[in-house]
């Protein structure tokens, strides 16, 4: 039952890229050039999500379990730390690069583009490399606790 | 600035994005969890038990949106995207996105859809990072 929600939900979800325009990385692009002829389409795509999205989260906060009676998990973490910071900047120059985020870049990658799918790969590497470095940190010495 | 006209999508972008909600806000009320696509795919590398089905039946999906769009929508409706970028800058932006992403714990649709309708501090935080990072990246590329 679920697995076909998830199975829906992902195809909307590709649906809406699509139409957006957020699989053409050229129009990404075209959004992040303020300096040079601007696109202001994305402005758009982000506007029509968190339109909906504002609804749906402030009905999520109101509840514990969702409508079909499973646990319902909001991120808890509060803290605005290096991580969170760094790592943004670190995809930003990566999206400006090439006009792919994570979502765009596996749709494109289904409709056969090429360097979509090396772009995934390189994804992927990339968040291996992560899991990597994050697993080895975990692994050495704790600091003093303070 | 000039505002590029010949590309410039309003209404396909706004309903584009209402569809983008729509996915988040039956994510969250039926499923229980914030829609992230680095997420997602990224906790199919690290597997925990039991954990791996839900995450391969949304991919799933999404790899199904570009067929049955196609077949949905009119002959032409999509123009073909517009790929700048060479195979290296290609291979460098997804290294930095997948480690980027995960790091900064969210992408575009994690921090910048569901975080910013959850009016989370940490993923406005997040969100102006990447697009800042974003901006000055294109301004090098095509302005410097």
């Amino acid at each position: 039952m679920s697995r076909a929600i998830e199975f829906l939900v992902g195809l909307l979800f590709g649906w809406g890229l699509l139409l957006s325009g957020m699989t053409d990385p050229g129009k990404v692009q075209g959004f992040l050039d303020v300096a040079g002829a601007w696109d202001p389409s994305l402005a758009f795509v982000m506007g029509g999500a968190i339109a909906v999205g504002f609804f749906a989260f402030a009905l999520a906060r109101k509840r514990t379990r969702t409508l079909l009676g499973g646990a319902l998990q909001l991120p808890t973490a509060r803290d605005i730390d290096k991580p969170l910071v760094v790592g943004s900047l670190i995809f930003g120059a990566g999206w400006g690069l090439a006009g792919f985020c994570p979502g765009p870049g596996l749709v494109a990658m289904a409709a056969g583009n090429g360097k979509a799918l090396v772009f995934v790969a390189a994804m992927v590497v990339g968040m291996l490399g992560f899991e990597l470095l994050d697993r080895f940190s975990r692994r050495g010495p704790r600091p003093a606790a303070s | 600035m000039t505002i590029d006209w010949t590309h410039f999508t309003p209404w396909a972008s706004l309903a584009g994005g209402v569809l983008l909600g729509v996915a988040a806000a039956v994510f969250i009320l039926a499923n229980g969890r914030v829609l992230g696509i680095s997420g997602i795919l990224g906790g199919l590398l690290s597997p925990k038990p039991g954990d791996a089905g839900w995450r391969i039946a949304f991919l799933l999906g999404m790899a199904a949106a570009p067929v049955t769009f196609g077949l949905l929508a009119p002959a032409g409706f999509l123009p073909a995207p517009r790929i700048e970028a060479g195979l290296g800058a290609v291979i460098a932006a997804g290294l930095l996105v997948g480690f980027g992403t995960r790091y900064g714990s969210g992408c575009t649709s994690g921090h910048g859809v569901c975080g910013l309708s959850r009016l989370s501090p940490r993923s406005l935080v997040a969100t102006a990072a990447f697009m800042g990072a974003g901006f000055l990246t294109v301004y090098l590329l095509r302005h410097a």
